[in-house]
């Protein structure tokens, strides 16, 4: 049975135990003197069954569905013969996976040998049997389920409260979601990286001033074994990102001010929701029109005036990475300095300072914390960039800090390597893990101090 | 120090102090003049990059429909047809139209006028008039891209010919046919109708329009139930403790974790883990829940605060339970905001493009997908495989998704605002 | 005379119960004026009292300021004499708080304010096209109602002033200016040992005396000072009251303040405004032994507050 009849099948399961126990509580109710004697309307009685019959049979074909390849793969290898599953792991993951492609039907008989050709029908034959254990795993349950809930409908039941409870049960689970989605981004991150770590030394990763990942596929083949230090790809990255600060930071900061205490307000609410188009604008977008249009620029400019410029130059990015950064840094800077207290501007205007002096002297110093904070935001948010260098910075890792050279970043390599027919276990495949890991926790020690540097600020002022 | 001496020094510095006041105004002024210059110069460039792409350019040819030269038997079938030859027949049309064109090298560029799409459109338009078989008709065929391009005016004959895809005798070809009034302009129906396709003229964003609206529409059917319920949890269930502070704690992180590692993470846990479909958007529009949830989650959140609490205490005094006031009460007037916060998050999800070249959307589509497993790409994706091909064709495809996706999102945007105001002004 | 002081007296004590009852009546004393004047009265009205001296300070001929629709000060005209300390008195809303204010044109930074009439600082316009700002306000310094030292040290709040208007040719003559006005300000033995600590560490009377060292620190003419000690304990307001005392000697001070005892102590002349109407002008004790207005008398009878 296809998933999507188990999951009908179970819904209408679960609408009929919601009509059996409201059919109940009536009849309970009739026996004991009216509906008044039951502590619960009806519906909730039917809430309830139908939670009992859903939940358990939802929660079981879950758990069957994530376990059940591993359960095949388990019951095909114990079938397979000494010799073959004594083979190196990846050849062997070579040969499994053309049983697999085989059982599917994605495969020629002809490629494959007589042992494999068995395996494969006995996966088949498995697979249709497991297929039915779940179906019949799941009713089973949503049924024990709702004959349970159902044999329960007495006129104490506090079936409403009963019906709340798992209701506040589902809410918490769905915000405990967010602690889940970073525990599977840590785990998945990390379980490959420590995979990658055991071929290629963390010394090695950290400290290699070269990165070539053309690492041959299997242990057998001829080729050049690749090399995986990391240094360039993060003085690259660190490369486009300061040459968009330098482009971000000015801009959108020099914005924030003249359009919070220089600009008319009917300029204020023109102008603001203008320039936050540039926040609007897909990355993709930013990473064509860099690769298109600006880095042709910059070449013919820097041309121009005798200077040797890559084509795929640190500078395009960084410049297009900017712009999209701007409108960041400006409502950031925007709502900063919007918090220093007016009282700080009247004492320093009433003194007779200018404007620009009571913003350079007095406002800029007071609100340095905060925008110091909304900087390290945007630093994270250039790191983790991924389009704009995907489409218009270098692939090859070059040790520079010559932003009219090709670099390459964190984020190009983690493309590159993953993108395309890649075997799953190469240390190729695994690096861009490892590249996935280091890239989550800078970015997140810079958010986790950015937030904390921001909120230090705001309780300062409240 | 007397006053006198104060003033005379005040004012001696006066002149200096407003020179740099005016310097530090115009400092802002340039500052939002920049950021205006970029936006102007970025929308320009992708307009007149991609208006073009709109229109596609047709030749009209004789063509002699000969059932013999087309190998097409008498009362043919739908097999024979599609076995049939109007590859060749469009040739030799050609070929009549410019006898005195010979030689190997000549003759290909001659063919290379008409696009490789062109037989299928014959073909297409003898199957719906089968009774045309053994006339000569006249027949619009569509434009090889680079012959286009040059009827569009944007290859110039000043750039040295091996600079350049059409070579002088196709211009030639194409000023004489253009003369000839053979030559015509249409709205280009091709790029809303049909997939990817190795050849710029056939190439369209359906597929991956389609592929787009399945993705976000499994997008939003996890992300805004799930986002609310968790708002809702977070707003007035949670009690304070530990664990709700890390729950926050995760959500404000997440918001700023960088969309690839959300990839990585569809790529470890939904495709290798769970084994599920790679390039399909079911898996797509998993990951992209996953990015957008901290979005829906807060601005929810934010206006579920923003209800009145004399609302919670009427309903509640009335002795509704906790949940029943948040139902009935506190979730209809939170409802607008909620959805402005969830459309912002959809539009990001649309013009997002990384993570889902971790998980494989970044197939070479040509069918719509049918369905949420089948594979495909999106419409941002679509743009980051098109922006990669060197031919002019693609580029101008690519500024022409561009400015569908664009115009997506600006009615997305503007559907947020729209709401938002209703809602400010109750 | 005897039943004024020893009104005064008894109220001293409780200063801080005052600010709330004043609150709490705000209301309803308000409606209550509404009905005891005529409206025709107030349009035309004429201030009673003394509102012009001989050594004029400052000097303010038939200001009207308007915020956008509201009319806020209508037609006063006042005098500022030289090193006196005026008060300015009057319930919330009168109006008090912005004449005060346009004496130094901290009201250009507010959108759509609006003055008209003279203003003279010395027989200069205030308003004048002449007139330079940073000079004005350098002139005429300001306190404000919350201390608000700048987040920097003590002795950075102090230089401050010195600093942009290029006072100091160095440093010595920086220290010299920030020990002094820290003395003037009598803050000195208080925080000379710690003169790099925030300036936001110290307590409330403090930092308001730090705001009074800043403005003083550029030498200024007149003080205006707006409220100074409302948000201030008894102890920190009477530590304020006696340096305004000493400071009189040097500078012109005009005080506006929610506080008739305030006045009453610190003030050689008043003046009572009501609704953007300046009602009443005279030496302090005149004004509260012998108040000629009925709406004077109201106010400091404690009727509205």
């Amino acid at each position: 049975m296809q998933t999507s009849t188990v999951l009908l099948v179970l819904v209408a399961l679960c609408i009929a135990s919601f009509f059996f126990a409201r059919r109940k509580s009536h009849a309970v109710a009739h026996g004991s003197g009216g509906l008044t004697t039951l502590h619960s309307l009806p519906k909730h009685y039917g809430y309830m069954a139908l939670a009992w019959a859903g939940l358990p049979a939802l929660a079981a074909l879950a758990l069957w569905s994530a376990l059940e390849p591993r359960m095949l793969e388990a019951e095909v290898v114990s079938s397979l013969p000494a010799e073959v599953r004594a083979l190196p792991e990846q050849q062997f993951g070579l040969y499994y996976n053309q049983i697999l492609g085989y059982a599917s039907g994605g495969m020629n008989a002809a490629e494959l040998d007589e042992v494999q050709l068995a395996a494969a029908d006995r996966y088949s034959a498995l697979a249709a049997r497991f297929s039915w254990l779940r179906s019949a795993l799941v009713f089973a349950v949503a049924l024990a389920g709702a004959v349970l809930a159902i044999r329960r409908v007495q006129p104490a039941l506090r079936a409403r409260n009963h019906v709340e409870s798992i209701i506040r049960w589902i809410l918490f689970s769905c915000s405990f979601l967010a602690v889940l989605t970073t525990l599977g981004i840590v785990l998945s991150v990390l379980f490959e990286a420590v995979r990658f770590f055991q071929v290629i030394p963390l010394t090695d990763f950290l400290f290699g001033l070269e990165w070539s990942p053309q690492m041959a596929i299997r242990s057998d083949q001829v080729g050049a074994s690749g090399s995986f230090g990391f240094v360039p790809l993060l003085v690259g990255t660190l490369l486009i990102s300061a040459v968009a600060m330098l482009i971000a930071v000015p801009v959108g900061l020099m914005s924030a001010i003249y359009l919070s205490e220089y600009a008319s307000r009917r300029f204020r609410t023109l102008t603001k929701p203008v320039l936050e188009i540039l926040a609007g604008v897909p990355t993709v977008v930013y990473g064509f029109f860099a690769a298109l249009t600006v880095a042709p620029l910059v070449r013919t400019l820097g041309e121009s005036v005798g200077l040797t410029v890559a084509s795929e130059s640190a500078l395009a990015a960084g410049v297009v990475m900017g712009i999209m950064i701007i409108p960041f840094v400006m409502s950031l800077s925007d709502d900063i300095i919007n918090a220093v207290p007016d009282t700080m501007r009247e004492a320093s205007l009433g003194m007779g300072a200018t404007m620009s002096e009571t913003i350079r002297k007095v406002l800029l110093p007071a609100a340095l914390p905060g925008i110091v904070g909304g900087i390290l935001l945007a630093v994270s948010r250039a790191i983790g960039e991924t389009m704009i260098v995907v489409m218009a910075a270098g692939l090859s890792a070059k040790l520079t800090a010559n932003p009219l050279e090709a670099v390459t970043t964190i984020t190009v390599q983690i493309v590159t390597l993953l993108v395309g027919d890649q075997e799953f276990d190469s240390p190729k495949t695994l690096a861009a893990f490892a590249l996935g890991l280091v890239l989550f926790f800078v970015t997140l020690l810079l958010n986790v101090v950015a937030l904390y540097v921001v909120r230090r600020y705001r309780e300062q002022y409240e | 120090m007397s006053n006198y001496d104060n003033t005379t020094l005040i004012a001696a510095s006066l002149k200096k102090r407003y020179a740099r006041e005016r310097r530090f105004q115009w400092y802002g002024r340039f500052a939002v003049f920049i950021g205006f210059v970029f936006l102007i110069v970025l929308l320009a460039d992708i307009v007149s990059k991609g208006m073009p792409a709109f229109t596609q350019h047709f030749i009209k040819v004789d063509v002699t429909l000969d059932a013999d030269r087309l190998g097409l038997p008498e009362n043919p079938t739908q097999q024979d047809y599609f076995g049939a030859d109007f590859g060749g027949v469009v040739k030799a049309s050609l070929r009549e139209m410019f006898p005195e064109v010979s030689g190997r090298g000549d003759k290909k560029q001659l063919y290379r006028l008409i696009s490789v799409g062109a037989e299928y459109d014959l073909r297409d338009h003898l199957m719906a008039n089968p009774e045309l078989v053994g006339t000569t008709q006249s027949i619009w065929l569509r434009a090889h891209s680079e012959a286009g391009s040059y009827l569009k005016g944007q290859v110039s004959r000043a750039l040295p010919e091996a600079d350049r895809k059409v070579k002088d005798i196709q211009m030639d070809w194409l000023d004489q046919l253009r003369r000839d009034g053979r030559t015509q302009s249409r709205f280009n129906t091709v790029f809303f109708t049909a997939g990817d396709s190795r050849e710029p003229e056939l190439a369209g964003i359906r597929a991956a329009l389609q592929g787009s609206f399945f993705t976000l529409m499994v997008t939003f059917l996890l992300a805004f139930p799930v986002g609310v319920m968790a708002a809702v949890y977070l707003e007035e269930f949670a009690p304070r403790n530990r664990l709700t502070d890390l729950i926050e704690i995760n959500i404000n992180n997440l918001a700023a974790v960088p969309s690839i590692v959300f990839g990585l993470l569809g790529l470890a846990v939904f495709i290798n883990f769970f084994e599920l479909p790679r390039s399909a958007p079911l898996v797509g529009g998993m990951v992209l829940s996953l990015m957008t949830l901290p979005t829906i989650i807060i601005t929810s959140r934010a206006s579920i605060q923003a209800v009145s609490p004399s609302i919670r205490e009427a309903a509640l005094g009335v002795g509704a339970s906790q949940l029943q006031t948040v139902l009935h009460h506190v979730l209809p007037v939170a409802m607008p905001g909620i959805l402005t916060g969830s459309i912002i998050g959809m539009a990001q999800a649309l013009g997002e493009s990384a993570p889902l070249l971790m998980i494989g959307m970044v197939a070479f589509i040509m069918d719509a997908p049918s369905g949420v497993t089948d594979p495909s790409t999106v419409l941002p994706v679509q743009i980051f495989l098109w922006a990669d091909s060197p031919e002019r064709g693609f580029t101008e495809k690519t500024s022409a998704a561009i400015i569908v996706l664009m115009g997506f999102l600006i009615l997305m945007n503007a559907l947020a605002v729209f709401l938002r105001r209703r809602f400010e002004m109750k | 005379m005897m039943q004024g002081t020893e009104n005064m007296g008894s109220m001293t004590s409780v200063a801080i119960e005052a600010e709330t009852v004043e609150t709490d009546s705000r209301e309803t004393g308000e409606s209550r004026v509404l009905q005891l004047q005529d409206q025709d009265e107030v349009r035309d009205y004429v201030t009673i009292g003394a509102p012009f001296v001989d050594n004029a300070k400052m000097a303010a001929r038939n200001v009207n300021v308007h915020y956008g629709e509201k009319h806020a000060i209508m037609d006063v005209s006042l005098d500022i004499g030289k090193n006196e300390v005026i008060a300015m008195i009057g319930p919330s809303g009168c109006g008090k708080s912005t004449f005060l204010r346009t004496l130094n044109r901290m009201n250009d930074i507010i959108a759509g304010c609006r003055v008209d009439g003279e203003i003279t600082l010395d027989g200069e316009d205030v308003y004048g096209r002449q007139q330079d700002t940073v000079m004005l306000r350098a002139r005429v310094g300001m306190v404000f109602q919350k201390p608000n030292p700048f987040p920097k040290s003590i002795y950075e709040n102090v230089a401050y002033g010195p600093r942009i208007h290029g006072l100091a040719h160095n440093k010595a003559e920086l220290d010299e200016i920030v020990e002094s006005s820290l003395r003037r300000a009598s803050l000195f033995d208080e925080v000379k040992d710690n003169l790099d600590k925030p300036g936001t560490g110290l307590s409330g009377g403090q930092q308001q005396r730090l705001c009074i060292a800043r403005a003083i620190a550029v030498s200024p003419e007149v003080i205006l000072m707006d409220e100074p000690c409302s948000a201030l304990d008894p102890i920190a307001t009477a530590r304020i009251e006696e340096l305004i005392d000493e400071l009189k000697e040097k500078y012109t001070i005009a005080i506006v303040t929610h506080s008739m005892q305030q006045a009453a102590r610190v003030s050689q002349r008043t003046a009572y405004f009501h609704l953007g109407k300046l009602i009443e002008v005279g030496g302090t004790k005149d004004i509260f032994t012998r108040p000629r207005h009925q709406l004077t008398e109201n106010y400091i009878t404690g009727r509205f507050g």
